[in-house]
């Protein structure tokens, strides 16, 4: 079975996204922060990572840029999402190395087609 | 809703627009009409039904046709046929038609715009090898609601997160507010007409592909048949046609071939490379007058 990070300060996304993973047959792990989230990622690489941008301790921007920097850190598919949905925000994650973006508010479908599209299902 | 009306009003939707519905869509009936009913004033359904039944006024009729016949659509839809537009059957016909440089693509029910646009968008990426080449492409649909939402080319967040890859947003839409409007050029590649398939095609003239995915499966056998001859005749011999997933020529037409390997994609029955079907009579491969036959390898290769 596929692993999902789901990295968000917010723990009802955390969980409709935790929901959402279990019914796509995604194995979720929940991180409350980028820190937390780079930890994970250092005990075992995920297969895929759904990201926040604005969170405590460490923001999912820097997260990623440090991820990538990990040894395999370039195999995790990586999906913001995020309320920044402008295409400044866009532009800097797709250049720090994330794969596709969704612009919260999301349901299960914008999940389930990015993720048709990077591949992952 | 009483049975006789019911009964009105699927034999008018039938012959409106080609739309079948079974008594199991009563509450589709129900609930898309509602608003119409409100919309112009009307009490009711029974009030809309015995309306339509004594004026036959065109406008009410089309509004109800419409409410019935619009449908959601989004980007790239099912990814797939566009896969295939992109990666087999565009590379076929910039070959086919390099001395002639002219492409004309049908997008048979626009509906708001999505799957033209997204052919535009992988047309636009192709452009290198299109260089002076006169590319059409017609977005038609019996809604004007629909074609109105076309033409403006604006999107909710919502819109552009089903099926666009985020790339293709960051590269061919701007942002504005909260919606997201498309590229004036590629907006430009697109023309949208109303149009009821029902109708002459003939008006439409000749198509290189043809995109009509999502539509037949409304309509009954001989009306699904009755398009599917209609788009025949649009087409040059080594013309493309893509259905829906859920739709298909065998057993409705003869006129297609299902295109070995690739799913949902059809070429003419007395196209290039066409083989008598097994078990079948030798019939008389009358040519259409235009067709040429293409020289040298088959169109379409056969994937193993």
């Amino acid at each position: 079975m596929k692993s999902c990070l789901i990295v968000d300060d917010s723990k009802v996304i955390r969980m409709v996204a935790s929901k959402i993973m279990n019914e796509l047959e995604f194995k979720p792990i929940e991180a409350a922060d980028g820190q937390e989230a780079l930890d994970a990622c250092l005990k075992a690489l995920p297969d895929a990572v759904l990201l926040d941008w604005n969170m405590p301790v460490m923001s999912g921007i820097e997260f990623l840029r440090a991820l990538r920097k990990l040894p395999g850190g370039d195999q995790p598919v990586v999906v913001f999402c995020t309320t920044e949905n402008d295409i400044t925000h866009i532009q800097e994650a797709m250049e720090a190395g994330a794969n596709e973006y969704i612009m919260k508010p999301f349901d299960s479908e914008i999940i389930q087609a990015k993720f048709a599209q990077v591949g992952l299902l | 809703m009483k049975p006789a009306d019911f009964e009105f009003m699927a034999a008018m939707l039938k012959s409106e627009s080609g739309l079948v519905i079974g008594t199991d869509k009563i509450y589709l009936l129900e609930s898309r009409l509602m608003p119409v009913a409100r919309k112009k004033g009307m009490k009711d359904l029974e009030d809309l039904i015995a309306n339509l039944r004594s004026r036959r006024d065109p406008r009410l009729l089309k509004d109800v046709t419409e409410a019935m016949t619009t449908n959601e659509s989004f980007f790239f839809r099912d990814i797939k046929p566009f896969d295939l537009f992109r990666d087999v059957i565009l590379p076929q016909m910039i070959e086919a038609r390099a001395a002639k440089k002219s492409l004309r693509i049908w997008c048979a029910a626009a509906s708001s715009g999505q799957e033209p646009y997204s052919l535009a968008m992988i047309v636009k990426e192709a452009s290198a090898r299109m260089a002076g080449w006169r590319i059409e492409i017609v977005g038609t649909d019996i809604s004007t609601e629909m074609l109105e939402k076309a033409k403006a080319g604006i999107y909710s967040q919502f819109e552009v997160q089903r099926g666009l890859p985020i790339q293709m947003l960051v590269k061919y839409f701007k942002k504005d507010e909260e919606s997201w409007r498309i590229d004036p050029a590629l907006r430009a590649m697109v023309q949208f007409r109303e149009f009821n398939l029902l109708r002459d095609l003939k008006a439409l003239g000749q198509f290189d592909v043809v995109f009509c995915r999502n539509v037949l499966i409304y309509f009954d056998q001989a009306t699904k048949g009755q398009v599917l001859e209609g788009i025949s005749r649009q087409m040059p011999s080594d013309g493309v046609l893509f259905l829906g997933g859920a739709e298909t020529v065998l057993g409705i037409s003869d006129r297609f071939k299902p295109l070995p390997g690739y799913r949902g994609v059809y070429g003419l029955s007395d196209g290039p490379g066409a083989a008598p079907a097994a078990g079948a009579p030798p019939g008389p491969a009358a040519p259409t007058a235009g067709t040429r036959p293409l020289p040298g390898k088959p169109a379409f290769p056969t994937k193993r």
